[in-house]
């Protein structure tokens, strides 16, 4: 019996990679002010080659200290809040789970609305205080969630992480609205960074953004075969010789500093992780060997693309990114669901 | 020494005792059935064996401790079919058979090669699922997908099988295929099973020994001829099981 690849080739690697860099080009082009492609890759391969910018283009004045930094935050944004979602979908059996359903994307909000109501700065370190008290708040909510679920069940069953981080979801959001009630002029401020921007974004956010990417989207990566176990179902995978409880924290952790680093640079940015791996699940089927990686450049590009449309649909106004992301991955899902159902 | 031995397993969930004390051994080419009334806590017991709940008493695999063992070595001592399968996503019926390997891989950073590709082959053979490789789990009937989780297990290629009342929900024809697949799969490998039943004929017919049980203690082990007598049977169930037996077997062959 021959065995079938699970795994892609690394031709369709160098598919994915053309795509992504083709949307990354299209969304350094296209914005408030359209620039010609020619003169757009002309400043990026200067910019990657350190030479020296063309003073009488228009391009590398938008391009170098705005829209790249920009998009490549995105696109790490989008490849890891659908990385995490794929990955929480498989894990928990569920396929309305995403990096949020833990609650630690709650978590890392309010420590960000904390920050920005309250005007927090860490003195001595490059980031805002907004990032370094999203970060810890995402860890504080998951050391909190993993605690309570472990005194509640040694197990740490599937239901009794999803009920909590549910709760705990919950929880966060009512203190982040209390917050928000007293917070006066900033909140204006908060509304628009709750609902997802990445406007400002810098190249140290890029590099924090893609340093986590490459280490915890490898382990989680690693994982494809214990989450294809998940996925089947825990006792299976216990059977099977999977290390459940070990996997499952692995697993969590790796989504939990994800998610802080993505919540702390993008504020939360809904339904990327949900809406992708289901879209990218009719192409790849649902063994995470391909699942994963589809879901890392997948979404990638589904929020590169949501980003374009917030930044030009109403131009020069800028539309929060979790505004279309919601609109658009509202009215995807009901189509896959419809398809799927056979209507 | 015995391939499992099994001393004073007692489990408690939320302050009530579920098993109390059970104590039984198992040697290579042995079937052991595990029968007694509903709440005897027989399932319990397989779930213990293979660490799936948490216990006190000692259960040995060959001498060895199976608390100390490793994820993957312990599923290469022991198997699991349960009786119900809830898959979440439209596998394949293939994806889902390799599985069985996942104790057989090196782990990340450990030597060695996979050598389950000519397990897979047989195990699709033995069960009867080549034409149903490429098709999703999610289109199965239940006797099938049991046939697909067997075929799971035998890629596993543990030296015992655990068995939760693996033909619940089946029809007599699967009933018969599955039964028939173990205990081949025992005169092939010379591995022994434990398992659950509910109906005391199929125990009678596949069973080497057995475990009697009621309210999460023992009351009789040994083997099969010895432990299923009128006495402990009646005793067990609190009816004339064989008088009943005999009034539906009696039909058939009066037909």
């Amino acid at each position: 019996m021959k065995q079938r690849r699970e795994g892609f080739r690394p031709a369709t690697y160098v598919l994915f990679l053309a795509v992504t860099a083709a949307a990354l080009v299209l969304c350094v082009c296209l914005g408030s002010v359209s620039l010609p492609l020619k003169d757009t890759l002309r400043t990026l391969v200067r910019a990657a080659l350190g030479l020296a910018q063309d003073a009488r283009s228009l391009a590398p004045s938008i391009v170098v200290p705005v829209r790249l930094p920009r998009v490549l935050c995105v696109a790490a944004v989008g490849a890891a809040l659908s990385l995490c979602g794929a990955a929480m979908q498989g894990l928990l059996k569920n396929p309305l789970a995403d990096g949020s359903t833990m609650g630690v994307s709650s978590g890392a909000s309010l420590g960000a609305i904390i920050a920005l109501a309250f005007g927090v700065s860490v003195p001595g370190l490059p980031f805002a205080g907004t990032t370094v008290l999203a970060i810890l708040f995402a860890f504080g909510s998951l050391l909190l969630i993993l605690g309570v679920a472990y005194r509640l069940d040694s197990s740490l069953s599937t239901n009794t992480i999803i009920l909590l981080g549910v709760i705990f979801s919950m929880f966060a959001s009512s203190v982040s609205s209390f917050i928000i009630t007293f917070a006066g002029e900033r909140v204006k401020t908060i509304m628009f960074w709750t609902l997802g921007s990445l406007q400002g974004s810098s190249y140290q956010n890029a590099a924090v953004l893609y340093v986590t990417l490459a280490v915890c989207g490898a382990i989680l990566l690693a994982h494809g075969r214990e989450l294809n176990a998940f996925a089947v179902g825990e006792d299976n995978a216990r059977n099977i010789g999977v290390y459940v409880r070990r996997v499952k924290l692995t697993v969590l952790i790796c989504v939990s500093v994800l998610i802080g680093v993505c919540v702390s640079v993008s504020g939360t940015i809904g339904f990327v992780g949900l809406v992708t791996p289901h879209m990218l699940r009719r192409l790849t089927g649902p063994n995470h060997r391909r699942l994963l990686p589809a879901s890392v450049f997948g979404g990638a590009v589904f929020l590169m693309l949501a980003d374009l449309l917030a930044r030009t649909v109403l131009s020069p106004r800028e539309l929060p990114i979790g505004v279309v992301t919601s609109f658009v991955g509202s009215i995807v899902f009901v189509y896959i669901f419809f398809r799927s159902r056979g209507r | 020494m015995s391939m499992l031995q099994v001393s004073d397993l007692s489990v408690s969930y939320g302050g009530s005792r579920i098993l109390d004390g059970v104590s039984f051994s198992v040697e290579a080419g042995q079937w052991l059935m595990i029968i007694g009334p509903n709440g005897a806590g027989k399932t319990t017991v397989i779930n213990a064996v293979s660490q799936g709940a948490p216990y006190t008493g000692t259960v040995l695999f060959e001498g060895t401790d199976v608390k100390t063992m490793k994820s993957r070595e312990l599923a290469r001592c022991v198997g699991v079919l349960t009786q119900n399968h809830y898959v979440g996503y439209g596998f394949t019926v293939e994806e889902v058979i390799r599985l069985g390997s996942y104790a057989h891989r090196p782990g990340l950073f450990e030597k060695g090669r996979d050598d389950s590709e000519a397990r897979v082959a047989d195990a699709v053979e033995k069960t009867g699922m080549e034409r149903f490789l490429k098709q999703s789990v999610l289109t199965l009937s239940g006797g099938e997908l049991q046939r697909a989780f067997l075929a799971q297990l035998f890629v596993q290629d543990p030296r015992m099988l655990l068995l939760d009342e693996p033909t619940n929900h089946l029809d007599l024809i699967y009933q018969k295929q599955v039964f028939a697949l173990v205990r081949k799969w025992m005169d092939d490998t010379g591995g022994a099973v434990i398992s659950v039943v509910h109906d005391l004929s199929l125990a009678r017919a596949y069973g080497t020994h057995a475990l009697l049980m009621k309210h999460g203690r023992t009351v009789d082990f040994g083997p099969i001829g010895d432990v299923m007598t009128p006495e402990n049977i009646n005793g067990v169930y609190g009816m004339d099981v064989y008088d009943w037996m005999r009034t539906m077997y009696g039909q058939w062959v009066q037909e």
